[in-house]
Order: structure tokens, then C-alpha cells, then sequence
């Protein structure tokens, strides 16, 4: 790396190169509409979960694209399924089954 | 004499194997029963009158086919000259077999033979009287009832509409093979009796032996070898058919009947795969109804549709995609002359799909981060009414807002369990398959419920409505908003003067299919508008497409459902769209040319000193509809 004159944090890296993308791209192919998400974050506006507890669904998106797998377990996890977000989604992502199929491609990744 | 000729091996032993094939399935579906079912089936043989009411709808079902006459005549009697005519030639055979053999032990042959046997030497005129004459002019009669019912079915294949029928269920090969036997055997036995009757002479009724007769007058014959022939080819589609039986739909016939009898011993569908949930696949006769009135077809998707998904459950190979496919609208339950469970097979499906995944819901039970702190949310006022808005009422803040001044106004003391948001009532994660995970939620609601120590739960969402009546178990009453506010009415505790003109109502999946709540919502709407008729209503309603039972539809596809939806319900010119769903009113708003009204807001309009209850932007032309 160039020495630039300052550090850089090492654990909030995200190497492009080498993160997880198996399920990203599990997602995208079972469930395409993710890719109309603008980050607008309605959803999270929307949210029953995220009313009482730390819990975004926005940044799951993120989470997926990083390849945080473990943090992304974590936080899938408290999702009531509710489908709120999905009905204020000016995209119409299909977020119930995002939830699901992210569930099916942790199940398979392992 | 001896009756036996090598002709009748091939159904003999097709006999003996389909026989064998249906015990063998009937076995093994009973011995995979929960115990409690097994005790109550034979609890069921025990009591006589339980078996003979079962009897009596295997009657009216297997062979009448009552619920298909009343889908459509044609359709119905097509099914009912099959399954009837069949039957009592089997029976009349039979008896009639028996004057001959003077025994009431017959091999299972000879009576589906008999002709070949017997040539009886009768006077044709007048025999009609004699009791072998009455035997041939009943079986023929039969016969020709069967034929007509052939000639019906084939007509349905090119021209099903006319049996009320858009779309009938795609085939598979073996579905062909025996349907091909089954058109063939009556053809081939009218034929084989036939040309028997007109070789010999004597022996037919009014229609075998006036074909045979024909049959020797256009091509005279000396051989026996002709009818023995057709003998041979009635025997082997018989066989065929025997054999393909239980690889195919027709495996209905027999698991009909043994599902009737579950049903009538009291047996239920269950949360996983049972013997019962095998004999309602296996019960499927793939008519095909439940195509027509799934609203996915407006969707253009076609390959989900119940016949296709218990199809691919027989098969053992659903596709995922397919399971989620499913709006649970229970409108194919309803129309299914079977009387299968399609929903609940479908969420057996589901459940297995998720059964690995966890949730964590630990974050009920303490104090999160979050904007609102969990502890001031776990000592609700008490109260004598709870009122639970439910996730999707926080999307429609009309409603809520409408709920909580008629509320004030009838003067009831009340609390709103989820004003800071609300604890899902856990149907949504139980639609996905994860009933077990949506118990710590509902563990939660059932204690916030129980902590106001109301007697009354009241909820505006038909969704929650439906699993806190069938699922939680609660000491409490519940009721719809639509029921309490009808109750709030009737007591004269909420003085309605405006009148609304032209309301059409849809029924919401969950009230109304999902729960049986047809009356109320009307009843209390005829109280403040006009309702307009709405072409397909109540159990035929439509689904607004916008169900949370359905996972892999696009935003564009349920679009399409709620745009058909919504030609159905505007047919008549309303002036408003009532439903009593927040649900509901959210996916038609977004199409609706008319406004979409919760009943919840039009009954807040209709009250005196109207501080406008809907929303802001369609409150102002409120006064256009309102008279």
C-alpha cells in the first residue's frame, strides 16, 4: 500500500477484491428487484423493528454488498416480517422475500 | 359351464393390483396419522350415525357431484354421469350376474363380461318386464348415461368455456395414458356387446342389440373371432386403466371417499405433513376449478395456481418459488368441490422450506437503544377495550385516527396497545412458514393484552384479527373494527348523520374467507351509504393483491391483481371504495380513480360535528360524496 502519511483503520476496510459475494449475488439472482433500491430508506422510516430496536434494513443492503456476513446474520434475525417497508417501498423491492431469500443464501453459504 | 376366458387377465389382474396399489396408499396414510387422529377415526366407527352422514356425502360428493352441479350444470353432470353411471353399472351388473349364476359368489369378471357368457335367447319387444329384459334395458340405459358424459368431456377439451370453465389444468403423460383408456372403455364395451348381441342375435338391450343388428346388416360377419376381439380390447383398457390408476389423477376416485371420512371422524389439516395432508393431495382431481377464480391469472402467472402446486406436492417437487406463489386469499379453498385445504397444504410447504432458519426476538424482552424505550411500553393503562391498530393501521393513520375519536365519542374507556408502534401480531412470520418463531411475538401481545385486563380486544387489521381468534388463545373477547363499531351503533352509543351515496365494499381476504365476517362491514355500511353491488362478492371476492401471503410476485404483477380487482368492484359507479383493511385501502389507493375508505373513517365522517377523520388530501372533497 502507498504510505500516505496517516493509518488506515483496519477493520473498516472493505476490500472489494476479496469480500463475500455469494450472497449478493444469490440475492440478485432470486430476487432481482434489489437492484432498484435508491437507498432512500423509506423502509427504515417504515419500520416496526427498527421503532424499538437498533435495526436498519436499509443497511443491510450495505451489509450484503460488504460481504459482512456475520453482522448481516445477526441483524436478519430480528426482523418481524411485518411488510411494512415493502408497502412504503417507492421502488417495489420486493423486501419480504429479500428477507427470505437472504435467509436461504446464509442457509447455503454456511 | 365354466366362465372363464384368458380375455379377462389383463383387468382381472389390473383389478388385483389397483386393489392392492389403494390399500397399500390407505394403510400407510392412516398409520402416519397423529395418534389422536387414529383415536378419532375409530371413535367415528363407533358411532353409526357419524358413518352414515359420511356415507351420505360420498354419495352426494363421489357421486352426485353436488358442489360441481352447482359450479355448473354441464360440468356437474358430466362428472356425475361418469362417477354415478359407472357405479350403478358395477352394482346393476352385478345383480344382474347373479340371476344368471343363481350365486350370490361371482369371480369379480364375469359381471363386466356377462354378455361375452351369455347370450340369453329372450323375445326383444315387451321384455322390458321379464327380469333379465329389465337388467338389459337398464344397462344399457346406464351405458348410454356413461356415453353421454364421455361425449361431454370430450366436448369440454376443445370447448371448456361452455362448461364454465376459462382455463382447465395442463396434462402430464400419464395423465394422457389413462385418460385415454378411461374414453376408451365405455366406447369398447359398447362395441363388444354389441357386435356380440348382433352375432348371436339376442342378448342386447335397446342399444347394444340395436347396433349389433345394424352393425350385421351394413357388414355381415360369420367369424366370433370379431366380437371376441373387442372383448379382448375391453379388457385390456380396463387393465390399463386399473394399472395407471394410481399413478395418475384418477387416483382421486378411491382417496375421495377415505377423505370424507377423515373429515367426518373430525380430523384437521396440521401444522406438518400428515396421512391427512397425503389423502388431500391424492384427493385432488385436478377438475381444474380452482384455475379460474385464482387471481394470480391477472398477473399472467400460471404455473402456481392450487391444482399445479398439489400437483408438484404428488410429485414431490415444488419449487420454492412456486410454495410462496400464493397470495393465501383462500379464494381456490373456497371453490374447490373437494373441499381441500389448499392454504394450509401450501403453508405446510412453507413451514418446511424455513425450517432451519432462527429469528431473534430477544430484543422483546429487554430495553433497547431504540427511539422508544421498551420498559414504559410493557405496563399499558388498564382499560376495559385494547385496541391493537395493527402494523399496516400505522400506514393509514386515518384509521387509527377515526378509531380513537368514534372510540371517545361512544364514551368507552380504552387503551391502544401499539401507540408507539407496534409488536407484529406474528401472522406475517407464520405465512413465511415460521410459526414457532412468531410465538415469542405473540407471547409478547398476548401479555400486553392481558396487563390492560380488558375485556374486549379490538383490532383494525383483518390479519391480526385472524390469528388472535385462531392462534393466541386469549381470555378475552375479539372482535373487527367493522363488528365492535356495528355493536357501538346498535347501542345508539354513536349518532350517525350523514348519508353516504354509492359505497361499493370489498371484502377483505383475511375478514372475510380468512374469518367468515361477511354481515358486519354491511350492515353497518347500509347504516350510513348506499352500497352498490359488487360482482363478485363476499365468498367470491377478489383479493386486492397486495397480501402478505404472497412472497415471489413483483411490485408489477400485484399491480395487475389490484387493477382487476378494482374493475370488478368499480363496475357499478361508486362514489367510494370501502374496505376494512388497512392493508386493502393502501394497495387500491394507489390505483383507485374513486377514493378508498376504511369503514373505520366513513362511519367517523358520518358522525354529527364532522372533524374529518380521512385523510387530509381526500377530506376536502369529503362534502362531494357526503349528502
Amino acid at each position: 500500500m502507498i504510505h500516505f502519511g496517516y493509518g488506515v483503520m483496519a477493520d473498516a476496510t472493505t476490500d472489494y477484491d476479496r469480500n463475500d459475494r455469494r450472497i449478493a449475488e444469490y440475492l440478485l439472482e432470486h430476487e432481482p428487484s434489489v437492484n432498484l433500491c435508491i437507498g432512500c430508506g423509506s423502509c427504515t422510516a417504515a419500520c416496526s423493528t427498527g421503532r424499538m430496536v437498533e435495526f436498519n434494513i436499509r443497511r443491510l443492503h450495505t451489509l450484503i454488498r460488504r460481504g459482512e456476513t456475520l453482522k448481516l446474520k445477526k441483524e436478519i434475525m430480528k426482523c418481524m416480517f411485518c411488510g411494512k417497508c415493502q408497502l412504503v417501498c417507492p421502488r417495489g423491492v420486493n423486501l419480504r422475500n429479500v428477507i427470505l431469500t437472504i435467509n436461504r443464501a446464509l442457509e447455503q453459504t454456511g | 359351464m365354466i366362465n372363464f376366458n384368458l380375455f379377462v387377465l389383463p383387468f382381472f389382474l389390473g383389478l388385483i393390483y389397483v386393489v392392492f396399489a389403494i390399500g397399500r396408499s390407505w394403510y400407510r396414510w392412516i398409520r402416519s396419522l397423529p395418534a389422536s387422529d387414529k383415536v378419532r377415526l375409530t371413535t367415528m366407527f363407533r358411532q353409526p350415525r357419524q358413518v352414515l352422514l359420511a356415507l351420505g356425502e360420498v354419495c352426494t360428493e363421489a357421486l352426485l357431484h353436488r358442489r360441481m352441479w352447482k359450479r355448473n350444470p354441464l360440468l356437474g353432470y358430466m362428472h356425475m354421469s361418469f362417477a354415478l353411471g359407472w357405479f350403478l353399472l358395477i352394482v346393476c351388473g352385478n345383480l344382474e350376474s347373479r340371476y344368471y349364476s343363481g350365486s350370490h359368489l361371482n369371480a369379480p369378471y364375469y359381471p363386466i363380461f356377462l354378455k361375452f357368457f351369455i347370450h340369453d335367447r329372450l323375445v326383444i319387444f315387451f321384455e322390458v318386464f321379464s327380469v333379465p329384459g329389465f337388467f338389459r334395458f337398464l344397462m344399457d340405459l346406464l351405458l348410454l348415461f356413461v356415453l353421454s358424459g364421455l361425449v361431454l368431456a370430450m366436448v369440454k377439451r376443445k370447448r371448456s368455456k361452455w362448461f364454465g370453465l376459462k382455463r382447465t389444468a395442463e396434462f402430464q403423460l400419464t395423465d394422457v395414458v389413462s385418460l385415454t383408456c378411461l374414453w376408451l372403455i365405455f366406447p369398447m364395451r359398447l362395441l363388444a356387446e354389441s357386435f356380440t348381441a348382433g352375432y348371436y342375435g339376442s342378448g342386447g338391450g335397446f342399444l347394444t342389440q340395436s347396433l349389433g343388428n345394424l352393425v350385421m346388416t351394413v357388414m355381415p360377419f360369420t367369424s366370433e373371432y370379431i366380437p371376441y376381439s373387442m372383448w379382448w380390447g375391453y379388457s385390456l383398457v380396463l387393465g390399463l386403466f386399473f394399472i395407471t390408476l394410481p399413478y395418475t389423477r384418477y387416483m382421486h376416485i378411491p382417496t375421495e371417499v377415505l377423505l370424507i371420512f377423515f373429515r367426518h371422524a373430525g380430523i384437521r389439516p396440521k401444522k406438518w405433513y400428515s396421512g391427512f395432508s397425503d389423502a388431500e393431495v391424492l384427493a385432488c382431481s385436478r377438475c381444474g376449478v380452482c384455475i379460474d377464480v385464482c387471481p394470480l391469472n391477472e398477473a399472467g402467472i400460471v404455473d402456481a395456481q392450487a391444482v399445479y402446486f398439489i400437483r408438484g406436492l404428488r410429485d414431490q417437487y415444488v419449487p420454492e418459488s412456486v410454495s410462496r406463489m400464493c397470495l393465501l386469499c383462500g379464494r381456490c379453498q373456497e371453490a374447490c368441490p373437494v373441499g381441500l385445504h389448499t392454504d394450509s397444504l401450501r403453508l405446510i410447504k412453507r413451514r418446511e422450506l424455513v425450517s432451519g432458519q432462527e429469528t431473534d426476538f430477544s430484543w422483546l424482552a429487554s430495553a433497547a437503544p431504540g427511539p422508544v424505550a421498551l420498559e414504559t411500553r410493557h405496563i399499558p393503562r388498564q382499560a376495559e377495550v385494547a385496541y391493537f391498530a395493527g402494523c399496516m393501521s400505522h400506514l393509514t393513520p386515518a384509521v387509527i385516527r377515526s378509531m380513537r375519536r368514534i372510540m371517545d365519542q361512544a364514551g368507552i374507556n380504552w387503551v391502544q396497545l401499539d401507540e408507539d408502534g407496534s409488536v407484529c401480531c406474528g401472522r406475517p412470520l407464520m405465512v413465511a412458514g415460521k410459526d414457532t418463531q412468531a410465538s415469542q411475538l405473540m407471547e409478547f401481545n398476548k401479555n400486553q393484552v392481558l396487563a390492560t385486563g380488558a375485556r374486549l380486544l379490538v383490532t383494525s387489521c383483518p390479519i391480526c384479527y385472524r390469528v388472535f381468534r385462531e392462534d393466541y388463545n386469549l381470555p378475552v373477547r375479539i372482535q373487527h373494527h367493522s363488528q365492535f363499531i356495528l355493536d357501538l351503533v346498535k347501542t345508539g352509543k354513536i349518532p350517525l348523520q350523514a348519508h353516504f351515496r354509492k359505497v361499493a365494499y370489498h371484502d377483505p381476504c383475511d375478514l372475510g374467507r380468512g374469518s367468515g365476517v361477511y354481515e358486519a362491514p354491511r350492515e353497518l355500511l347500509t347504516k350510513i351509504a348506499d352500497l352498490v353491488e359488487v360482482g363478485q362478492d363476499a365468498h367470491n371476492a377478489q383479493c386486492c393483491g397486495g397480501s402478505l401471503g404472497i412472497f415471489t410476485a413483483t411490485q408489477e404483477q400485484r399491480n395487475d391483481m389490484a387493477a382487476a380487482a378494482l374493475d370488478v368492484l368499480l363496475e357499478n359507479q361508486p362514489e367510494v371504495l370501502a374496505t376494512a383493511c388497512p392493508l386493502c385501502k393502501k394497495t387500491f389507493a394507489k390505483q383507485s380513480p374513486v377514493p378508498v375508505k376504511d369503514i373505520a373513517e366513513l362511519v367517523c365522517d358520518a358522525m354529527p360535528n364532522p372533524v374529518y377523520c380521512s385523510a387530509s388530501g381526500q377530506s376536502r372533497r369529503a362534502g362531494s360524496y357526503a349528502t
